[in-house]
Formats: C-alpha cells, sequence, structure tokens
C-alpha cells in the first residue's frame, strides 16, 4: 500500500514537471523567434517613421503608424470600457448584493460573452457600422474593441469586488452610508489595486487582438489624426506584411510582433508590480 | 426607567427555517443590556434587525414590530440612513474603512452632515480621545487604518461609531477578537457611556455578561427564554433552561 502511493506521487510529480518544462520549452521558442526577428529587424528608423512607398510593397519606412495607432486604439476602448464597466461591477456588488440568482445570472451571461471570438465582435461591429454609416476608422475600431475587452474588464472587477467583506459593508452602512456613497468611496478605495490589474489586462486584451479590428479600423500608411479615419494596428501590421514577397516588408511584420510583445511584457509586469505593492501597504487616500 | 427600544411579536424566517420566534423584548434606556445565549440561538440577527442590517440579506423575512421612540422602525417606509446613524455598531472584528485613520471618523462626520474644515478637525480629535486612541496615533493620523493593531482598530471603530452622533450603540461580541488588554478596555468604556447612551452587548460569555450587564435577554434556539435585571437574572433565575446554562450544561 504504501509503495504503490510512493509510486503514484513520483508518476505524478514526473508528469507536473514534464508539462511544466514542455509550456516552457514552447514559451522560449515563441519569445525567441520573437527576438531573434524581432531584434535583427528593429530600428530607431523601425520606429519612427511610417512606411514609405505602400506597406505592402514599399521597402523604406517603419511602423510608427502601427505603433501609435495602436496605442491611440487601445487607450481609447480601455477608458471607454472602463468608464461603462467599473459601474457595472459596483452596480452587480454593491446594489444587486444578495441577489445570488440575478447576480450569477449576469455573471454567467457575462462569461458567455467573454468567450464570444473576437472576429465575431469584428463582424458585428461592422454590421453596426453599416447601420448608422460609420466608415473603417478609428472611432469604428475603438467601439468594436471596446465590446470585446469589456466583459473582460467588468468580470475582472467583479471578481475583486466580490472579495469586499460583507463586515465591512455592514459597517459602512451602520454609519448611515447609502449605496452610491458605499460603492464609490468604499468598494473602489477597497479594490484599488485589483482594478488597475483590470483595465491593465483589458488594455492587454485590446491592443493585442487583430479580429476586431481588421474590418473596423481598417490599415493606413498614415498616423491617427482623426477619429474618423482608418488606423493602422500592430497586430494588422503582422497580419498583412508577413504575407509579402518583399524581406523588407517582412521585416516589419518582425518588429511588429517584437514591439507588440514587449508593451504586452511591460503591461503584465507592471500590474502584477502595482498589485503587489498595493497588497502590502493597502491604500492611502 | 424609560424605554428605549420596544420588540414586539418578531419574526424572522430565512427560508423555511425560523431564527427568531415571537421574539418580545424591551431594551432600557441609558442601561447595558446583554443579550446572551449559545452560538447560534439568533443572537446576532436580533440585533441586526434593529438597525435593519437584515436588509442586506434578503433571504431574510422579517415581521413584527421593533419601536424606537415610538416609530416602527421595521416598516418600509422608515428612514433607514437616520435610523442607521441614531445607532453606534461595533462588529466582532473590526473593520476598518479603507483610507486613513483621519478619514475613518471624519467620514462618519461628514455623513452626520459636519462640513467646516475646523470643526471637523476638533471633533476627530475629540473622538479619537474618547476612544483612547489619541495619544498612541496623533502622529500617524494620515497612515492607513489597516496598519493599527486589532484592537487599536476595534477603538477607531468604537470612535467612528461615536462620531455620527448616536443614542444606541449596537455591540455584536466587540471583544471576541481582541486581547485581553483592549477587551478591558472596552469593557470598561461601556460603563462610562452608558451615563450617555444606550447599550446593547450581544456575547456568549457568561463572564462578560456578568460583569457588564444591567439587564439580561436571553436566548435560546431563536427564542426569548427569560429576560429581566442583571442580579435577579444571575443570583434568582426563574426558568429551568437558565439555570442550566448558567450552570454551563450547554457548552
Amino acid at each position: 500500500m504504501k509503495r504503490s502511493l510512493k509510486i503514484e506521487e513520483t508518476v505524478f510529480r514526473v508528469l507536473m514537471i514534464l508539462s511544466t518544462a514542455f509550456i516552457l520549452l514552447i514559451l522560449g521558442v515563441i519569445m525567441y523567434s520573437v527576438f531573434e526577428k524581432g531584434m535583427k529587424a528593429i530600428s530607431w528608423e523601425m520606429l519612427t517613421s511610417i512606411p514609405s512607398g505602400g506597406y505592402y510593397y514599399g521597402k523604406g519606412g517603419g511602423i510608427l503608424n502601427a505603433i501609435t495607432g495602436s496605442m491611440a486604439l487601445a487607450f481609447g476602448a480601455t477608458i471607454l470600457a472602463f468608464v461603462i464597466g467599473l459601474p457595472v461591477a459596483l452596480y452587480i456588488n454593491v446594489f444587486l448584493h444578495g441577489k445570488k440568482k440575478l447576480v450569477n445570472f449576469i455573471r454567467f451571461i457575462l462569461d458567455l460573452i467573454w468567450g464570444i471570438p473576437s472576429i465575431v465582435y469584428g463582424a458585428f461591429g461592422f454590421t453596426l457600422m453599416v447601420l448608422i454609416g460609420l466608415q473603417t476608422s478609428l472611432l469604428a475600431g475603438i467601439v468594436t474593441v471596446t465590446l470585446f475587452i469589456l466583459p473582460i474588464m467588468i468580470r475582472s472587477m467583479d471578481e475583486i469586488l466580490r472579495t469586499v467583506p460583507t463586515g465591512l459593508m455592514e459597517a459602512a452602512y451602520s454609519l448611515g452610508s447609502n449605496k452610491s456613497e458605499l460603492a464609490f468611496k468604499i468598494f473602489t478605495r477597497q479594490s484599488v489595486s485589483g482594478i488597475i490589474t483590470a483595465v491593465l489586462l483589458s488594455f492587454g486584451r485590446a491592443i493585442g487582438d487583430a479580429a476586431s479590428v481588421l474590418f473596423t479600423a481598417g490599415y493606413t500608411d498614415n498616423l491617427p489624426n482623426s477619429l474618423m479615419e482608418p488606423v493602422a494596428t500592430l497586430p494588422l501590421s503582422i497580419f498583412f506584411q508577413l504575407a509579402s514577397p518583399v524581406p523588407e516588408v517582412q521585416a516589419r511584420a518582425y518588429a511588429s510582433a517584437l514591439v507588440l510583445t514587449v508593451i504586452i511584457l511591460i503591461v503584465s509586469l507592471f500590474s502584477r508590480g502595482l498589485g503587489k505593492r498595493y497588497h502590502k501597504t493597502k491604500i492611502n487616500f | 426607567m424609560e424605554t428605549a427600544i420596544k420588540v414586539n411579536n418578531l419574526n424572522v424566517f430565512a427560508g423555511k427555517s425560523q431564527i427568531l420566534k415571537n421574539i418580545n423584548c424591551e431594551i432600557r434606556k441609558k442601561r447595558i443590556t446583554v443579550i446572551l445565549g449559545p452560538s447560534g440561538c439568533g443572537k446576532t440577527t436580533l440585533l441586526k434587525c434593529m438597525n435593519r442590517l437584515t436588509d442586506l440579506y434578503p433571504e431574510l423575512k422579517v415581521s413584527g414590530e421593533i419601536l424606537i421612540n415610538e416609530k416602527n422602525i421595521l416598516d418600509p417606509g422608515a428612514d433607514i440612513y437616520k435610523l442607521r446613524q441614531s445607532m453606534g455598531l461595533l462588529s466582532q472584528r473590526p473593520y476598518p474603512l479603507p483610507m486613513t485613520i483621519y478619514n475613518n471618523i471624519a467620514y462618519a462626520l461628514k455623513l452626520r452632515g459636519v462640513r467646516k474644515k475646523r470643526e471637523l478637525h476638533k471633533l476627530v480629535m475629540d473622538y479619537l480621545k474618547q476612544a483612547a486612541l489619541y495619544d498612541e496615533v496623533r502622529n500617524r493620523l494620515r497612515e492607513p487604518a489597516s496598519r493599527l493593531s486589532i484592537g487599536q482598530q476595534q477603538r477607531l471603530c468604537l470612535a467612528r461609531g461615536l462620531a455620527v452622533n448616536p443614542e444606541i450603540i449596537l455591540a455584536d461580541e466587540p471583544t471576541s477578537a481582541l486581547d485581553p488588554i483592549s477587551s478591558r478596555f472596552i469593557d470598561e468604556k461601556f460603563q462610562e457611556l452608558k451615563k450617555d447612551y444606550t447599550i446593547v452587548v450581544v456575547t456568549h460569555v457568561l463572564r462578560q455578561a456578568r460583569r457588564i450587564a444591567d439587564n439580561v435577554i436571553f436566548m435560546y434556539l431563536g427564542e426569548v427564554i427569560e429576560q429581566g435585571p442583571a442580579t435577579e437574572f444571575f443570583e434568582n433565575p426563574k426558568q429551568e433552561k437558565t439555570k442550566l446554562y448558567l450552570e454551563g450544561m450547554f457548552n
């Protein structure tokens, strides 16, 4: 009996080590190929100029159009999703407190729409654009990406807000607070670090998604200069330029991949660091 | 002696199970009333009915009457925010608000309508002194309240509870998470505060009840078994169950 337990333990430990090693290996290979090809392609000119002679055939220039476009789009969508998402998450946790069936239903629906592939959001955004007569533009991209990251934003905030202890709720109510005060003064403060993490997570998703902006934001060689005009994005910069037969154009795709990876890496490290910092010292207002 | 809170035929159901069964009791003004009983007998639920914190739990069905100043506070039209401000709550473990020590009290004062900065500052200091916290925290008023020790946090919660200017103090096993010194402070503070406030303390600790109670309401399995002045309750209990409890048979 004892011996068979020991064997079982060893087998499972080896399996776990193997699967961890396998995942690390794959991650390593991906990172290696992105950095290996990206580092060769990257240069100051690559980061600071727009493609010359057209993004598909032109050999000169860089990816500034995609970097600025992605930033504008991701920032816009994250801010919009935050403004809509925070009140929703607070509403679920403060105003609907105790209505377990309803809240569970809402969470279930949000989880469902979290799972919808982003290309469907892209198609939906496109239909919406046709309906209101909007052309491919930064605005259409922002709206579509907002819809796409909204469930992610709401659910990750919700997971943090639901950890606020009922005792704290009772304490605040017993002082005579009303629900809005409880939501905006107590719940948000108690959950600052988690809310920031949720925002950064959503930003990462917003900047990395290709399918939702494919029909809606379009693509261009120019820098974003108006909400109503198309913008380039890093994921589509990879998508369009990697398919080109011209090696110089392919280099722009690799550079885009590197820049995108680094941005997401920074964002996730930042969110982890912030989370830890806030947890250590709690919140100081 | 005047009555502060009068409970008439109070019933509380959670689904099919009845948590409180036809409760009738009276709480006297400017006295310490201890609600005593073994764990799970409905003491805390009774306390939470008094400031309508039961509203937070939609699964609880509350019926009956709780009269405070001749008004039934269970009436759906009652002003619960005002009601809650007329009572300070001290819970089992302290829940400081996620803000600075200073703002924990200032928040309560602002809810009560104090706006002027100078007045706010003076009152915050007053309440810190009342809770014997001033000397310990006067140099760290801008630190988060969560950095205080549990005993200090509970005193801060007491100061915060007093800051809404209540008539009644509700305390739900306020010393169960505290060290002996902090516990003694809270018990002694209640003796001092009863000159100005009506105090209701929930406890399952017999010793604590003996030490602080003027009146006792003894509960068992959702019912009030016996109530009356503490001396009579402890020296000369009338009910069989009370006698058994006092002899330690229930624990």
